[in-house]
């Protein structure tokens, strides 16, 4: 679970790491309100989930409260990468010398959390670490131990940071760590950790992704989860227990197991070439009940893209017979009227098989093999766009 | 079953009076796998399946001596649980469960690195040994007995490689699902380096996907010291970039985990990639 700027922000001012944090608006005019009160140049930045926000001029400067409100007006009114801006952070503007990276994710291939530190700090962050290296320190944390002391006065020198910030910045990583080990985080980033005109260290930008295994465990965080959610879809897919991502073709799939869902797409759009495609990933987990393939028929049907259904389940402790009578249940609730492709493989398929075509759906087909299957969708498709 | 474990496996189910612990300690008797009993705290002198359950690894070692542990312990115990196999010297760990917080398998990964116990998963389907053993929860009856070991990090796409193979004639000498998380007990190379040593494994399948780099430290292996042919196959070719874990993320990664730089690398170490899982069996020809 991904938390937006001032969400962060909000959590590492608790722990006690200084940060630029201003106030929030949704409108123009309290962007103007809260300009007012900093008495301060400021940055307006938009709140959303995703990356890039400065390229995509999400990000600007305002030195009076009338400029405040006018550039906050152009923002609250775009999107970014599809996402609609509904909130900008009203930042006091600080005046910096340099700019640090701080960030602590975990590597998978050490089983390790992993401390990343630059003394080029800001946007082009990932530039650095490919055209100087030598720029960027990683330091393996022992998950038992946490990180010690001795690792951060070793980033501090190997990124030459000067001595009279030492205590300071010892305390900031510190409590990031902590941040990252207490709130069960996969990342806890500050970029830039700025070092300001007055010989101080401050977090301008901080990003927080939380487990969403641990949230059981995380009371507060977990209340920022609904809140949090911007596609109807897919929140309404996570609390079926499913996962769905919106693609841009028209063929939607419903199929159980992640690795079995992926592998569907990835045949779609081997056949279907460049212009036909899969509409969506939907991995309905485990088994086939009835009600998990209507609620996965639903959501597949709420797509207007979607002009063909590809149904791959492969029974193992799930009988393919009662899969086909889920199937059925759910298309005799739904009456869906697109052409639906199912191929049923595994436990007893030949029963339910049987069952299919004693029902007489018109326009239900099976297929054999995955192959056939994504060929049979694609053409459906292709059929209707001649 | 030498591949694993040095004797015969003595099996226990932690988490046995569970909804899953149970349903699948009784399909895994039906399927001929021998249980000795189970563990669940506080449920102790019951009996499920007609197997003693106890109130610790520890005392079920003392009633049984099991030295194999499958675990449907759920997430929030179940790093707990694997702790308590792993200080009770059971030698092979095999957990089930999945959604295990990232932090927790982090520190069991450190722990059990420092003793002699190993840990299949978490989030794996188990292991199929067919007509022998079948640990964990894969419909036996789309295995058969054969030459091929099978090794993947996924479930539903496992058992239709499995099934794929039995139906062409392809018998498998051993199926082993390492688990869909992030941080695993054991990776592929170690599964590679023990069918690369087994005498009944004559061919390899390896399904891989998108995401981490396991695939391509697998290739390196495969390149520099497997003598076995293998064949692979990569899923999430078309998936679209995922959610990147910030900069730090990036710069760890270095851009390894999409699907065409693990066919490439496997490729280059001469494993033969399927564009498609129907195809795996035309590269064991």
């Amino acid at each position: 679970m991904r938390l937006h700027e001032y969400q962060s922000k909000e959590h590492l001012k608790e722990y006690g790491i200084p940060v630029a944090l201003g106030k929030l608006a949704t409108s123009a005019d309290e962007a103007y309100e809260i300009a007012k009160e900093l008495s301060s140049p400021v940055v307006i930045k938009a709140q959303v989930l995703t990356s890039g926000r400065q390229k995509s001029h999400g990000i600007e400067y305002a030195w009076t409260p009338e400029d405040t409100r006018a550039k906050s007006a152009r923002i609250l009114s775009t999107s970014i990468l599809g996402l609609p801006v509904n909130k900008v952070l009203i930042d006091p503007r600080i005046d910096i010398i340099q700019q640090l990276y701080l960030g602590i994710t975990y590597d998978r291939s050490i089983g390790r959390p992993v401390l990343v530190a630059s003394s080029e700090g800001g946007i082009d962050i990932e530039q650095v670490a490919i055209d100087r290296p030598k720029a960027i320190i990683r330091e393996e944390i022992n998950p038992i131990l946490g990180l010690r002391a001795y690792q951060i006065t070793a980033i501090a020198s190997h990124i030459e940071l000067p001595r009279s910030y030492w205590k300071q910045f010892t305390e900031i990583t510190q409590t990031l760590y902590d941040i990252y080990a207490q709130s069960d985080a996969l990342l806890a980033e500050i970029n830039p950790l700025a070092i300001t005109k007055e010989d101080t260290l401050i977090a301008l930008d901080a990003k927080l992704v939380i487990d969403e295994n641990a949230l059981y465990r995380q009371q507060q965080l977990n209340t920022l989860k609904q809140h949090n959610h911007q596609y109807t879809a897919e929140t309404e897919a996570n609390n079926a227990g499913f996962s769905y991502i919106k693609l841009s073709g028209q063929i939607g799939c419903m199929v159980n197991g992640a690795g079995l869902a992926m592998t569907t797409m990835d045949m779609t759009t081997l056949y279907g070439g460049e212009h036909i495609g899969p509409a969506n990933f939907l991995d309905i987990g485990g088994g086939a009940r009835s009600d998990k393939v209507a609620l996965g028929l639903r959501l597949i049907l709420s797509d207007p893209d979607v002009q063909c259904i590809l149904l791959n389940i492969f029974g193992g402790i799930t009988r393919c017979d009662e899969v086909a009578r889920g199937i059925i249940s759910a298309y005799e609730q739904i009456q869906p009227n697109l052409p639906i492709i199912l191929r049923l493989q595994g436990t007893n398929a030949q029963e339910g098989l049987r069952i299919i075509s004693d029902a007489n759906i018109s326009n239900m087909h099976t297929a054999k093999t995955l192959t056939q299957a994504a060929k049979r969708a694609v053409d459906s498709v292709r059929d209707m766009q001649s | 079953m030498t591949l694993l474990i040095n004797s015969e496996i003595r099996l226990i189910v932690q988490g046995i009076t569970g909804r899953e612990g149970s349903f699948h300690t009784q399909r895994m008797l039906d399927s001929g796998t021998d249980i000795v009993g189970g563990v669940t705290p506080g449920k102790g002198g019951e009996w499920i399946a007609g197997k003693p359950v106890f109130d610790s690894v520890r005392s079920a070692i003392e009633a049984t001596g099991a030295n194999t542990s499958i675990i449907f312990v759920p997430p929030a115990s179940a790093a707990d649980a694997i702790y308590e196999a792993i200080d009770s010297s059971i030698e092979l760990i095999i957990c089930i469960t999945e959604g295990i917080p990232v932090l927790d398998m982090m520190r069991v990964y450190d722990y059990i690195k420092r003793t002699s116990s190993r840990l299949i998963g978490p989030n794996s389907p188990g292991i199929l040994i067919p007509d022998k053993l079948n640990v964990g929860i894969m419909p036996g009856f789309i295995a058969s007995k054969g030459n091929v070991g099978v090794v993947s990090r996924s479930g539903t796409l496992t058992y239709e490689v499995i099934y794929a193979l039995t139906e062409n004639g392809f018998g498998q000498s051993t199926c082993i699902g390492i688990g869909g998380d992030p941080i695993l007990g054991t990776g592929f190379v170690e599964v590679l380096e023990m069918f690369e040593n087994d005498p009944a494994t004559e061919k390899v399948v390896l399904i891989g996907e998108i995401g981490g780099r396991a695939e391509i430290d697998a290739a390196y292996y495969i390149k520099t010291q497997m003598t076995k042919p293998v064949a692979a196959f990569i899923a999430g070719k078309s998936a679209p970039e995922g959610t990147r874990m910030g900069h730090a993320g990036a710069i760890i990664e270095r851009g390894h985990g999409t699907a065409q730089e693990k066919i490439d690398a496997l490729i280059d170490a001469g494993a033969r990639v399927a564009s498609n899982p129907d195809k795996i069996v035309e590269l064991l020809y």
